[in-house]
């Protein structure tokens, strides 16, 4: 409101204070562009091929939906019922629990031991750490028909059976016999071979981030090198890298696919199935949408849960 | 820093990203393009095609194709093995482009229920009769016929008439005890008797184990029949087969390719009328065959009705050419099958009258794998599915790896397979 001193004419913004303002509008118009011309496709592709999926899966698990993908009725609760009713998805949980208890230590003791034992290479550091990342390159098929066909073969020529020749034994049946159960040593170097590199070169990182004054100061104080300063200073440091590993190694071990398929094929599929491998049959197999839906919600809320109880019991996030 | 130089790379950041913005628009809305030409007035045909192992088939369809001169034909053979094909035409047929012609093993019901497929009664019936009815049982749906034969496969026990005479084993097994006393009696520190598989016989031998007790898995009016004592024995019988050290146990190809027979890794095996030209020309005439024995003298020897079927999609912008098309291949032109079923692989012409002109298949052993297949060939229902095949599976494995009681496991598999068919049927 103009006061009787001030003529309402001069509390009009003057031409020029028009004009900037015009010109910062114009220019906040503009930045809104470019960041959208930016942001817009990654935004795009990840609600087409994220979100949405995501959310349409959610639907088919409630609904009746044999080789279509769009519903054709109301299913409830029942496509949830009848998976943890099935006694074939209920133990291929189990095969999966029982992996990821032999993989996750194994991996994260291999990884941190052979991150320790590069990062103290005193040469060719940069080409130990190449070598041991390469297999991360390599495909998850490839490695498991290499693992299959080639070393553990069940014939004698098979590279193992060929080193148990050597010393008279007897050759094995790595993967098709269930007892002893063989093929958890397949399955599992074979996994190991393939993502150790990478678990390695996240260590090596946490393990270069730690301050090297804290292991002076620690033998100025008589802490002996070796066993003491790695459990009081190098454990201690590396334990936000320590809990991103376990997490990430939990998510893969609990989506493990490419190895078990590959190696576990024909009739051997039934000594051991996750449960990808049993949704992969019933969805693309058996085409019954709503059923391999309802498994991979099922699926996914295992995961998080496990993903949250690790990070709530180990602290992840939570600063030193 | 030149500000004027900040300037002009920040605009030829804006405007190179509106450029690609506005170019991936453009192209979205451009549509896929492709077709049209000087032959525009013909209607434009897709065919799926799996990556044949045979050597000389891809070129094979092609030529089909380029012969056909009432549709434009364009070929797309998928590469993959095992399930990857299948996978893919399943995949396919739910988006809104999906190939007019396919071929697969059998059109299933869930297809025929959602009408992706389109029944080819009207150019199959004026030759029904010319089929063997056990390839036609895994292509009719409620009476209806969804795809059309192209090839018959079948397999078969592979072996070697030198090493038999030289173990002394005067006759071909008739029974699955006599497999397993010459798979025992073959067996050295060198070579052992029997191939089936790298999974004890459990993928081979699932379904021929059950026709050889004389039994079936589900009837065509849709009762579960595979829970008795003759099916039980046939299951403990290869548990029997795999305990006796006559198997290889391991190989680095599956069964269904002849190497191991080849390389002398075993006396005997399982495999395909597919593999017997490549057998020929390594073994000459030292091999003979013979279809999986009989469980006793109370039934028959056994083999599957196994091949590939051509079908239409019903999403089609063409079906009455796509069908001129299939009767065309599969139905009228002899050449072209006799071509296709023994020109590259070795394969039996699913027409009797066709199959009985081919003369590679009218002399030798090539004749007597045709006569198994006329005499003891079998084949599933469509309402037989994939989920129930996998319960059997389990079962079987049960029954051979973890020696568990045969009839209790086939009763948990019927069960399952009966939840399965109670959805088809509803």
């Amino acid at each position: 409101m103009s006061s009787p001193e001030t003529p309402a004419a001069a509390l009009m913004p003057s031409i020029g204070e028009r004009e900037s303002a015009r010109r910062v509008r114009r220019s906040s118009i503009k930045t809104t562009l470019i960041f959208w011309s930016f942001v817009a496709p990654l935004m795009l592709g990840l609600i087409l091929f994220f979100f949405v999926p995501i959310i349409w899966s959610i639907v088919l698990s409630f609904s009746e939906a044999r080789a279509v993908i769009l519903p054709t009725g109301f299913a409830g609760l029942r496509n949830y019922r009848d998976l943890l009713q099935d006694q074939q998805f209920t133990s291929s949980l189990l095969t999966f629990t029982i992996f990821a208890f032999f993989i996750v230590p194994t991996t994260f003791l291999c990884a941190l031991g052979l991150a320790l034992l590069v990062n103290s290479a005193k040469f060719a550091q940069g080409f130990f750490r190449s070598v041991f990342f390469l297999p991360t390159a390599c495909s998850y098929v490839l490695a498991s028909i290499v693992w299959k066909m080639s070393i553990f073969n069940g014939t004698r020529y098979g590279l193992a059976n060929a080193i148990l020749h050597l010393f008279n034994l007897d050759p094995v049946q790595w993967i098709s016999s269930p007892n002893p159960p063989w093929y958890w040593l397949v399955l599992v170097t074979v996994r190991l071979w393939l993502q150790l590199g990478m678990y390695m070169i996240i260590f090596i990182a946490g393990l270069q981030e730690i301050p090297r004054e804290l292991y002076e100061a620690a033998l100025v104080d008589g802490a002996k090198r070796g066993w003491q300063t790695f459990w009081y200073i190098t454990v201690p440091q590396l334990r936000n890298t320590s809990i991103a590993i376990l997490l990430l190694n939990i998510i893969a071990a609990y989506q493990a696919f490419d190895e078990f398929w590959n190696i576990m094929s024909g009739g051997n599929q039934s000594l051991l199935r996750t449960p990808l491998m049993y949704l992969y049959n019933v969805a693309l197999g058996s085409q019954d949408y709503g059923l391999g839906s309802a498994g991979a919600m099922i699926l996914t809320i295992i995961i998080i849960f496990f993903t949250l109880l690790q990070g709530r019991l180990l602290g992840f996030g939570r600063s030193n | 820093m030149a500000h004027g130089s900040t300037q002009s790379r920040r605009h030829f950041l804006r405007y190179s990203a509106s450029l690609a913005l506005s170019g991936g628009l453009l192209a979205a809305c451009a549509g896929t393009g492709g077709g049209g030409g000087s032959n525009s007035d013909l209607p434009a045909l897709t065919h799926w095609y799996h990556q044949y192992g045979e050597k000389g088939t891809h070129e094979a369809v092609q030529r089909y194709a380029k012969q056909y001169t009432k549709a434009k034909v364009t070929v797309n053979w998928v590469p993959g093995t095992g399930n990857e094909y299948p996978d893919k035409v399943r995949t396919s047929l739910l988006g809104s482009n999906p190939p007019d012609v396919f071929e697969l093993p059998n059109p299933t019901v869930d297809q025929v229920k959602a009408g992706l497929v389109v029944p080819l009664d009207d150019i199959i019936s004026p030759v029904l009769n010319d089929f063997n009815e056990n390839a036609l049982k895994p292509l009719r749906i409620n009476g209806k016929i969804y795809a059309i034969k192209m090839l018959n496969d079948m397999s078969m026990v592979y072996y070697r008439k030198g090493l038999f005479q030289k173990a002394g084993i005067e006759k071909e097994p008739q029974t699955i005890d006599e497999l397993i006393s010459a798979a025992k009696k073959l067996s050295n520190k060198d070579m052992k008797g029997l191939y089936i598989g790298s999974d004890g016989g459990i993928d081979a031998l699932l379904y021929i184990l059950g026709w050889a007790a004389g039994s079936e898995f589900l009837t065509e009016d849709n009762k579960i029949t595979f829970v008795n004592e003759r099916v039980a024995g046939a299951y403990e019988k290869l548990r029997e087969l795999n305990a006796s050290g006559g198997l290889l146990p391991d190989a680095p190809v599956f069964w269904w390719s002849s190497e191991p027979f080849k390389q002398g890794m075993c006396a005997m095996q399982w495999c395909g009328l597919w593999a017997m030209p490549e057998i020929q020309a390594a073994l000459g005439d030292d091999f003979g065959v013979f279809p999986f024995p009989a469980l006793d003298a109370q039934s028959k020897p056994a083999v599957g009705f196994g091949g590939w079927a051509e079908m239409i999609s019903a999403k089609s912008k063409h079906i009455d050419a796509a069908k001129e098309y299939v009767k065309w291949l599969w139905i009228d032109n002899t050449d072209i099958q006799i071509d296709w079923n023994v020109g590259y692989g070795f394969h039996v012409p699913p027409r009797k009258s066709i199959a009985a002109k081919t003369d590679k298949l009218t002399k030798g052993l090539a004749a007597k794998a045709v006569e198994f297949l006329n005499a003891y060939g079998h084949s599933n229902t469509p309402y037989w599915d994939n989920a129930m095949q996998l319960a059997l599976t389990d079962a079987v494995s049960n029954i051979v790896k973890h020696n568990a009681d045969a009839m209790s496991e086939l009763k948990k598999a019927a069960d399952k397979c009966d939840k399965e068919l109670q959805k088809l049927l509803s």
